[in-house]
């Protein structure tokens, strides 16, 4: 018992340094980023306090928030749980997007079942769609075909071109001559949102995923195996690990999780198939797990941090006229500042 | 296929084909020097977005291209102090530096989305001239100063990283830090260079895009070209001869695609957008992990130094 505590203790000590360190950095980044704005004639000021009084001054604001953690969450850790076993998936964009496409194709096919079964249906076929994808690069890699970064960098451009086919060709909604998308998905397969907000079910299966992702790799006979190829593939390798078996199955799981960022942001959040699905949270996904030290809190401590982030490059795309790839500086700063600071930092794995 | 969309086909291979030899020639260079850069896609952007924007503000596409030029060997240089002043980890620190590339040309490109610009005037050769076919080709065939000079510039790299003293100095660097320093060689100061200079030739891919291509600036307009640059150094086994092969076959996927279009072939344009992509990871499945046998010893690793 007094042990437990000890180390519950320790455990949030552990977590509050590293909240104090994400927020001076974020800070450090927030400086310089005003420092840049003010230099091009903006007003970094006025943006900042528009976003915390947008974000923090009502409860909508702070649920438009958690709304885009979901997909920044489950992307990380698509991108964490290969990093365990020595894999850099960079493919969390094109996962999100195959799995968005896989649950859309579910839509059109069954839309006349009930909820209930609908429901678990999209969103194992989300999983499925961004497994499939990520099985891909993880099958080249286990056969030493190609190096699976590039692999899964590559095929971030690929998903979004799918996408579009369909939506510009067989699946494209008969009402919407201007603006190509799918037909609007029946009222059974639209994910349950809480409390008059956009926040949906998806936050659960993000939140469900990270204490999987953390139960698994701590209190399993997976997660030893699989730290043990992290720490060195070819002793677990001789240890009689089947290591091929391992990347292969984990990066199909790994794709299949941002899959359901895909499968989340079309059931719940578009409410359709469209072509402009993510504005690159599988790549933020990416920075998200990396800062976090691959840790199932770090990610969610990460993925807020990064969601007010995003929210700064929607005021400033409002209020200031400046194109919201803008806020790409300040993650690229934040990004240089750990980096710069953290000389002997952990490997992005 | 008949003749004139052979020859544009043609054309536009070897257009679409400069940028990415230039991009590819800088990734050759950084990483014979130990360092993978993930960050080309990011530089490419900078260089397109300041190409077009220098070339509007003084009406100079020549020096549009050397403004490219300079951002990128500046962009680079904010990743190089990065990686090899602080020692961080290279794909975390290129990816960062593929999202300031984002940013960076979204803001510099916003005034001037939709300006249309000369561009570089294409030469034509001497000699190709005359005859009623022969006009046909001259229109087709002749091509920007950069497309002129990405063949010698891709011998040039090979020459100096093959045949001279720095060159051996930076593979050293690249294969084993310690022993090139050991040798008298300053692994960090090469790094540095290295870096540089690719950023140079990133930067100049980029306004090879903007400037001499589109004639025209639109945002994330590489469209992955910078990942496909890396691809391709792969795929040439590091070595910047190969790099031109690798370029040519590239481009020409690429420019069979556009010339299918511009013929009006009933296939999606989704589809064939895609067709550079997926050959890209086709070619690198031949070989396999054998090719890795070719690339520099210390590349990826970090050299934690001795100065």
């Amino acid at each position: 018992m007094q042990r437990d505590i000890a180390a519950i203790r320790r455990f949030a000590v552990m977590r509050a340094a590293m909240a104090l360190r994400a927020a001076l950095v974020t800070a450090t980044g927030l400086v310089v980023f005003a420092a840049l704005l003010t230099a091009a004639g903006k007003d970094p000021l006025r943006a900042y306090l528009g976003t915390l009084t947008y974000v923090f001054g009502n409860a909508y604001g702070f649920s438009e928030l958690l709304v885009r953690m979901i997909p920044l969450m489950l992307t990380a850790i698509a991108v964490a749980l290969p990093a365990r076993i020595g894999l850099i998936n960079v493919g969390g964009e094109g996962q999100l997007y195959m799995g968005a496409w896989l649950a859309t194709a579910g839509e059109l096919a069954l839309s006349d079942l009930p909820a209930i079964v609908l429901l678990p249906i999209l969103t194992v076929l989300g999983f499925i769609g961004g497994g499939l994808w990520a099985l891909i690069p993880g099958i080249l890699r286990a056969f030493r075909l190609v190096n699976e970064t590039i692999s899964t960098l590559l095929l971030n451009y690929v998903a979004p071109l799918i996408v579009s086919f369909f939506i510009f060709g067989p699946w494209r909604s008969p009402e919407s001559a201007s603006y190509p998308q799918s037909p609007a998905f029946v009222d059974a397969a639209r994910l349950p949102t809480f409390f008059h907000t956009r926040v949906n079910a998806g936050f659960v299966y993000a939140l469900a995923c990270l204490v999987l992702y953390w139960l698994v790799l701590t209190r399993t006979r997976w997660g030893l195996e699989m730290r043990a190829i992290g720490g060195n593939p070819e002793a677990a390798r001789r240890l009689g690990i089947p290591v091929l078996r391992y990347m292969v199955a984990v990066m199909f799981v790994a794709g299949g999780v941002a899959g359901l960022a895909g499968m989340a942001e079309v059931s719940a959040i578009q409410g359709r198939l469209v072509s402009e699905l993510s504005p690159g949270y599988g790549f933020i996904g990416f920075l998200v797990a990396w800062l976090a030290g691959n840790s199932a809190a770090g990610i969610v401590l990460m993925s807020f941090l990064f969601a007010v982030i995003s929210s700064i490059g929607d005021i400033l795309q409002i209020t200031q006229g400046l194109p919201f790839a803008v806020i790409n500086i300040l993650m690229a700063v934040i990004l240089f500042i750990v980096l710069a600071r953290r000389p002997y930092g952990r490997a992005a794995r | 296929m008949n003749a004139t969309l052979l020859a544009g086909a043609l054309a536009s291979s070897i257009l679409s084909g400069t940028s990415l030899l230039y991009a590819a020639l800088g990734e050759v260079i950084g990483q014979r020097a130990g360092i993978i850069n993930l960050g080309v896609e990011g530089i490419m952007l900078i260089g397109a977005a300041v190409g077009v924007a220098a070339t509007v503000l003084t009406g100079n596409a020549y020096l549009g291209v050397v403004a490219a030029a300079l951002a990128g060997t500046g962009g680079n240089l904010i990743f190089a102090y990065v990686v090899i002043g602080c020692r961080a980890n290279q794909l975390a620190a290129g990816l960062s530096l593929m999202f300031l590339g984002f940013g960076v040309s979204a803001v510099v490109g916003r005034p001037f989305v939709g300006a249309v610009i000369a561009g570089l005037p294409r030469l034509a050769v001497p000699g190709l001239g005359g005859g009623a076919a022969a006009g046909l080709g001259a229109r087709l065939l002749a091509f920007d100063i950069l497309a002129y000079l990405a063949v010698p510039t891709a011998i040039l790299v090979w020459w100096v990283l093959f045949r001279s003293g720095w060159g051996l100095g930076l593979r050293a660097v690249g294969e084993n830090p310690l022993a090139a320093y050991a040798a008298g060689r300053r692994p960090q100061r090469l790094q540095y260079q290295a870096l540089g200079l690719a950023g140079l030739f990133s930067g100049i891919a980029g306004a090879h895009m903007s400037v001499a291509l589109t004639r025209t600036w639109a945002e994330g307009m590489t469209g992955g070209r910078g990942f496909i640059a890396i691809a391709l150094v792969i795929f040439s086994r590091w070595s910047p001869l190969w790099a031109i092969a690798g370029a040519l076959l590239f481009g020409g996927a690429e420019g069979l695609q556009l010339q299918l279009q511009a013929a009006g072939a009933d296939v999606s344009p989704f589809l064939m957008n895609m067709i550079p992509y997926l050959l890209t990871l086709l070619v690198l499945v031949p070989g396999g992990w054998n090719r890795q046998s070719a690339a520099p010893a210390a590349l990826g690793r970090t050299f934690v130094g001795v100065e």
